[in-house]
């Protein structure tokens, strides 16, 4: 079992020497307004970014020291989707998720297509696995780069946002499914209530500070609604599970359109 | 409670991987027949008509000395095996090129490397390095650096911010081109060597009129080596295909792979330049066709790209000396009008939501 934890990670004035722990087995979501820094957060740890100062370690090992290749072998992430000039088929995209086991000029062996055989049955692809990625809709490529991840074999999770793009269904499905691998997870999340519901603990992040963290009953509370979004709402137990359940309040006169869920 | 979260979810039966194989292993048979053939029609066809039984009997060592068995053998022969050793150098290079800026519209030509590889070359025959033997040496040895020289500001102008456009790209090949072509001109001018601008010309313009037995051996050797070199990276490249950050979260250090592949494809572009002059859209055809046959990836891209390319240049080599035999038209302008048009196709048929 694995731990991140970040010392005073920062990355210029985008991220502010964030503090962080998250302890093995657990499932940790990242919540804040767009712009406050939980992209360039995870950025840091999974490596696409270089932070200016602070570190981040898994079990005591710092992760840029590790390099791309042994960092990429413990810390698999969903990158936010950038289309891809090139066909690959969605089997083909899942299998590049072994690379980070393999030496550079190493095949598949029958044991790697067998995982991703697996991997692709287990986000439920299984029949769109000889598809070109390209022609998959939002939610089906989510679920194949999740796929992917998967047959990266890793020990920690890191992920931006993984229910973008998909409907409720899959967005449950796919936390679900995240909280059953038995991997540390980090979580970006803009859904409140799912991350009250999949996450065991929270960290608030507004302008690229980690202002606090805690359980979902003890972050998710009216006043820090208010005090970070902006939002009046409600903060009720949900009436069979009991995880705290935002009910957000129309604002009167703000133009916006919030959701009551 | 849902397929996704159905743990004993048994992988369907493998949708056929053996067809598959076979489907690839016909596409290869196929390509290596088509380039055979054209290979003996290109040693049978020309100025002088010779046989085709007469061709086998010259190729198998069963003739007589004669003045057609000089044609098949001292002179058509390595000049197919030079469109060959080319075109499946340029295809191969091409395909290559794309991975490394995730674009289909690059090609060592478009991207100016093969001029920059001329400049190259132009530079070392002016300033006369060498001479004799090392020629066969130092030609390539300019045709590389400037080769080298030429991808590295085409990559440094194109990139801005982590992203870089197909358009920028495009852009920045051809005036970097345009420049390299004009400094090899303008120092041949300087240089007082009008009598070589036919040289030049024939560099800027591609033609595989030169080829002998004795110029062969270096593009042969590097043809192998490089492209043997490319194949062992075929994993590598396929995480390219997912962009920058996908290669790098998937554990590749893609600065570091980027300058070695920079050098490796520069290395095969120069030596293919210095031996047939630059040769234009072999690079951009060749990999297109073959990923229509056998996808991305490029462990099964890269082979069938080398054939293509090959089969390409012998094919259009053979309408250069034919169309309007006796008059030799340089096969890179063969190639411009055929790669030129499918430029334009391909930039307007661009998946959807793929950046131009």
């Amino acid at each position: 079992m694995t731990e991140l934890r970040l010392h005073g990670l920062s990355y210029g004035s985008r991220l502010r020497s964030a503090d962080l722990t998250v302890r093995a087995g657990e499932t940790v979501g990242l919540i804040g307004p767009n712009g406050s820094g939980k992209t360039t957060l995870l950025r840091c740890v999974y490596g696409t970014l270089t932070a200016t100062a602070g570190r981040a370690t898994l079990d005591g090992d710092d992760l840029h020291a590790l390099g791309p290749k042994a960092r990429a072998r413990r810390v698999a992430t969903v990158p936010q989707d950038s289309g891809t000039e090139f066909e690959l088929t969605v089997r083909e995209l899942v299998a590049l998720g072994r690379s980070p086991h393999k030496r550079f000029w190493e095949g598949d062996t029958g044991a790697d297509r067998d995982r991703v055989e697996a991997a692709l049955a287990r986000v439920g692809l299984a029949e769109l696995a000889d598809r070109p990625f390209p022609t998959l809709s939002g939610g089906e490529r989510q679920r194949a780069l999740v796929a992917r991840a998967l047959v990266q074999d890793p020990a920690l999770l890191v992920l931006d946002e993984p229910t973008n793009h998909l409907d409720i269904r899959h967005q449950l499905d796919v936390l679900a499914l995240v909280r059953t691998l038995g991997t540390t997870n980090l979580l970006a999340l803009h859904d409140l209530n799912l991350a009250g519901a999949y996450c065991d603990r929270l960290y608030v992040m507004v302008e690229g500070r980690v202002v606090t963290g805690g359980t979902p009953a003890e972050v998710l509370t009216p006043a820090l609604l208010t005090a970070v979004y902006g939002v009046d709402a409600e903060v009720i137990p949900h009436p069979r599970t009991g995880s705290p359940t935002v009910v957000y309040l129309h604002s009167p006169v703000g133009g916006h359109k919030l959701s009551t869920m | 409670m849902s397929t996704v979260l159905d743990r004993a979810g048994k992988p369907k039966e493998k949708s056929t991987p053996a067809s598959g194989t076979s489907r690839y292993v016909l596409v290869v048979a196929g390509l290596a027949l088509a380039l055979a053939l054209a290979g003996i029609a290109s040693l049978a066809l020309g100025s002088v008509r010779i046989p085709p039984g007469q061709v086998l009997d010259a190729l198998t060592g069963r003739a007589a000395p004669s003045p057609y068995r000089t044609i098949v053998l001292d002179v058509r022969l390595p000049r197919v095996l030079l469109g060959v050793v080319v075109g499946a150098g340029l295809a191969v290079v091409g395909a290559v090129l794309q991975a490394l800026v995730n674009n289909r519209l690059a090609d060592p030509f478009l991207l100016g490397i093969s001029s920059g590889a001329s400049a190259g070359a132009v530079l070392v025959l002016v300033l006369g390095v060498g001479g004799g033997v090392t020629t066969t040496i130092a030609l390539p040895g300019g045709a590389f650096a400037g080769a080298l020289l030429a991808l590295v500001l085409v990559y440094g102008l194109a990139r801005r911010g982590g992203t870089m456009t197909g358009v920028r790209l495009v852009l920045a090949g051809v005036a970097v081109s345009y420049v390299l072509s004009a400094l090899a001109t303008l120092l041949l001018v300087v240089a007082g060597r009008p009598e070589q601008f036919q040289e030049a010309l024939y560099w800027s313009l591609g033609g595989l009129g030169s080829a002998r037995w004795d110029t062969l051996a270096l593009p042969a050797a590097v043809l192998v080596l490089g492209v043997g070199a490319l194949l062992t990276l075929a994993r590598p490249l396929d995480l390219l295909l997912v962009g920058e950050e996908g290669a790098t979260v998937l554990g590749l250090d893609t600065a570091r792979f980027r300058a070695a592949v920079f050098v490796l494809a520069s290395l095969v572009t120069a030596v293919m330049v210095a031996a047939s002059g630059a040769v234009g859209f072999i690079g951009l055809m060749a990999p297109h066709a073959a990923r229509l046959a056998v996808g991305a990836p490029h462990r099964r891209l890269l082979p069938v790209a080398a054939l293509g390319g090959a089969l390409g240049l012998v094919l259009a080599d053979l309408a250069a000396r034919t169309v309007a035999a006796p008059q030799d038209i340089p096969v890179g302008v063969l190639t411009a009008l055929i790669g030129g048009p499918f430029f334009l196709w391909l930039m307007r048929r661009r998946p959807e939501g793929a950046p131009l």
